[in-house]
Parts: C-alpha cells; sequence; structure tokens
C-alpha cells in the first residue's frame, strides 16, 4: 500500500470531481426539462407523437451511453454540412458533446420516470380540480406537477446516481474528470488499487450525499398521513 | 452498403464476430454475476452484523463506483494480482491474463452487485409461511430450496434480472477500453479505418438496439413460463 500516492493524488483526484460535477449538474438540468417535455408527449393521445417519444425513449435506452456519445463526438463531425452552421462551435467541444450526450440518455430515462408518476395520479384528484372549476393549466401545473414529482424522487434519485457513474465515460472523449485523472495517475504510477481506493471513495461519498438528499426531500414532501 | 460486405472488402464479418463477442462476455458476465449473488445474498441475509456489514459493503461500494473505473481496476490491477497470488505458491513468472477474462470478471462483479439485490428483494418478499410449510412437512433443507423457495424467487426475480442483463449487455460496450475486440471495439477500427465514424457508431447503435430487443422477448418467454397459475 503506498500511502504517499493516495495522499499526493487526493487533490488533483479533488479537482478532477469539479468536472465531473459540472458535467453532472448541467446534464441534469437539462435532461430534466427533456424529460418532462417527452414525459407530456407520451401522455399526448396523438398516436404519432406518442410513438415519437417512445421511440426516443427507446433508443437511448437500449443502447450504451458509449455509443451514444461517440455517434455525437466523432459522428456528427463528419457532417459537412454541421460544420458550417453555428453549432459546430458546440460540437467541436469535447465537454459540450458529453453534456448533450448525458442530457439526451438521462431526458430518456427521466421520461420514464416522469411519465409512469403521471399516470399513477389518481383520476379522482384531477376530477375534483375540475370540479371546483379550476382551469386545466392551473391543474396541471399546481396539481399534477407537484404529485408527480413526489411519485418519482425516489426512481429520480437513482436516476441521478447512474447519471453520476454515468459522467466518467466523459473520459473516453478526452475531458479530465474523475476518471479520467484516475485512469492517467493509473497508467503513470501502476498502482491501480490505491488510486481505486481514493477515486472509488470519493465517488462513494458524492453517493451518499445524492442518496441522503434525496431522502431528506422524500420526507420533506411526504403526503400528510 | 459495400462497407458491410462479409470478406475482405467490408466490414461484415468483423461486426459480425464481434457481435458474437459482445453476447459471450455479456452471458459470462451474468453468470459470474450470479456466482457472486450466490455469496453474497446470502451474507445480506444472513443473522450475524458482521456479515451483513460484508455483503453491503460489495453492493454499496459496487453500485456507487462508476462501472468505467473498476474495468481500470482491474485492466491495470488484474495481471498484478494474480501474479502476486502466484507468487505466493512460488511461481514468479510473467502472467497475462486475457482481455476477455479481464471483462468478464469486471463486468460480472458489477452485475453480481445487481443481481444480489434483485434476489434479495425477491427472497425477502417471499412469505415466511411457506418455509414453515416445508419444513411441517418434512422436506429436508434441499427439497424446500429447490422445489419451493426457487421456483417463487424466479417469478418474483425475472423481470428485475431481466433489468440487470440489459444493464450487463449495455455495460459490456465499456470493455472497449481494455482492447477486446466486440461490437463497440470492431467499429472504433472500422470508424478509424474508413474515416466513417457516423455510419459505424450508428451501425452499433443499431446491434445494440438488436440484442436489447431479441433478449426482451426470449425473456418475455421465460416469464410466462415461471409466472403459470398467476
Amino acid at each position: 500500500m503506498d500511502f504517499d500516492l493516495m495522499i499526493t493524488s487526493f487533490p488533483k483526484l479533488l479537482g478532477a470531481t469539479v468536472v465531473t460535477l459540472k458535467l453532472l449538474s448541467a446534464s441534469l438540468f437539462f435532461g430534466l426539462f427533456l424529460g418532462l417535455f417527452f414525459a407530456i408527449l407520451r401522455l399526448n393521445k396523438n398516436i404519432f407523437i406518442n410513438k415519437f417519444a417512445y421511440g426516443y425513449s427507446y433508443i437511448f435506452r437500449g443502447t450504451p451511453l458509449l455509443v451514444q456519445i461517440f455517434i455525437i463526438y466523432f459522428g456528427l463531425g463528419q457532417i459537412e454540412y454541421l460544420r458550417t452552421t453555428f453549432l459546430w462551435v458546440i460540437l467541436k467541444e469535447p465537454y459540450w458533446c458529453a453534456i448533450i450526450a448525458f442530457t439526451l440518455n438521462t431526458g430518456a430515462y427521466t421520461s420514464e420516470i416522469l411519465r409512469s408518476a403521471f399516470q399513477t395520479i389518481k383520476p379522482g384528484i384531477i376530477e375534483a380540480g375540475k370540479s371546483l372549476g379550476i382551469s386545466n393549466k392551473i391543474i396541471f401545473y399546481k396539481i399534477q406537477i407537484p404529485i408527480a414529482i413526489r411519485q418519482s424522487l425516489p426512481a429520480y434519485g437513482n436516476e441521478i446516481i447512474l447519471m453520476m457513474k454515468g459522467t466518467s465515460l466523459a473520459s473516453t472523449v478526452t475531458l479530465m474528470d474523475l476518471t479520467g485523472v484516475a485512469k492517467y495517475i493509473i497508467s503513470t504510477t501502476f498502482k491501480p488499487i490505491e488510486v481505486f481506493i481514493v477515486a472509488g471513495g470519493i465517488y462513494l461519498f458524492m453517493t451518499f450525499i445524492i442518496h441522503n438528499v434525496i431522502k431528506y426531500l422524500e420526507k420533506k414532501y411526504s403526503f400528510q398521513q | 452498403m459495400e462497407l458491410l460486405a462479409f470478406g475482405k472488402t467490408g466490414w461484415g464479418d468483423e461486426l459480425f464476430y464481434a457481435t458474437l463477442m459482445t453476447i459471450a462476455v455479456s452471458i459470462t458476465a451474468m453468470l459470474v454475476g450470479f456466482f457472486f449473488a450466490l455469496i453474497f445474498t446470502p451474507l445480506k441475509l444472513s443473522k450475524y452484523k458482521t456479515l451483513n456489514l460484508v455483503g453491503n459493503f460489495y453492493t454499496t461500494v459496487i453500485r456507487g463506483v462508476p462501472e468505467l473505473l473498476v474495468i481500470y481496476l482491474f485492466f491495470f490491477g488484474g495481471s498484478g494480482a494474480i501474479m502476486y497470488v502466484a507468487s505466493i505458491f512460488g511461481y514468479y513468472e510473467y502472467i497475462e491474463i486475457n482481455a476477455f477474462i479481464t471483462g468478464s470478471m469486471a463486468i460480472g462483479i458489477i452485475s453480481g452487485a445487481y443481481s444480489t439485490e434483485v434476489f434479495r428483494g425477491a427472497i425477502q418478499s417471499i412469505d415466511k409461511g411457506q418455509f414453515e410449510a416445508a419444513k411441517v412437512l418434512g422436506i429436508n433443507k434441499f427439497g424446500q430450496f429447490y422445489k419451493i423457495i426457487l421456483p417463487q424467487i424466479l417469478r418474483l426475480a425475472i423481470p428485475n434480472l431481466s433489468n440487470v442483463w440489459q444493464i450487463t449487455l449495455k455495460d459490456t460496450s465499456l470493455i472497449s477500453v481494455t482492447g477486446l475486440v466486440e461490437i463497440m471495439r470492431q467499429s472504433y477500427i472500422a470508424a478509424g479505418s474508413t474515416r466513417d465514424p457516423l455510419f459505424f457508431y450508428s451501425f452499433a447503435a443499431v446491434l445494440y438496439l438488436l440484442l436489447t430487443y431479441i433478449s426482451m422477448k426470449l425473456i418475455n418467454k421465460l416469464e410466462v413460463k415461471y409466472s403459470r397459475g398467476y
């Protein structure tokens, strides 16, 4: 056990954690909106809109995240037309490519979580709102969304943890996130176990924090029994 | 389309073998995972706190750490660890483990953590009376487990195990970083030599979709078989 290496690599890995957290928060932020958008499409009665939203979530949940990142980072650059548009400013950066891939991926999972949450809302609650003369818009924003958020909290907490682990794939497109730096240190020192303990410890610590925050929120927003 | 031709002109046969490799790694990893689940599920359900601790440590650590990091640990540390163990027995030659074994071990340990949770949940949701009734009828321990408890566990566990299978199948794409030629690695090679990454990575995505689709169909059949009588 090389304790010196563990101590010297800790600040480096902690610095890389900032990159991981940035990737995670950006993709969760955009992914939540994307997920909500597609969940609403899934509830639409029009069969084409419905099928489109289902296809999106099926494709992104059925393929590995690594393929998605590679298509966006290596693949899209191949389209000549894209290189001339303003999109190229974003797509040539691995950082943004990773965020786009993560957003699309977590959006697909989030849309499934929110869809099932919307579907578990009892029709009676919506009917009660209607009979009180509340407009459909307000029923949606003030009744359905808060209940759906409460319903989906446990599943969404899992999704946050899965996404945090997913950000490690950013290291495959040259980004130096926590896993990227850990791999770099391992391949220069050939001490995999020491580095794994430190980097894994940081990841576990983040998992622990996320888990407890979600638990707190679940308690806070639980229904009055 | 000529890019996918079989033989020397295209990448069709290479990608076909790569797909078989992905399937082989996934199945091996899933079986390794079952083996780990077989060890750690009893530990998690044990009456003894220390055994619980060991079981919880395994599932918490593996499920809280990125798959890629676990794979790097095995890739860089695997042969070192084997050589260390061999040196205890007096063998000092260089040992190299091939990418297939490293990969399926790494993915297997990850999939094992998820399988353990699935089996633990399934066993805990079986009514206590079932165990007691089996005991009262004088069925031996072996018969109790294989004829009474296991069929019930399988019914409850198969839907969740199918999720574990999907996760395992998708995780195998990460082994490409160790150089094992499965779908992802083969697409990477093909994309590099033809300069057509968009086509090959999209094709890889299609192959993964096909694999998940077919396996879902097969698992649904199993599900029907094990939920007879419900």
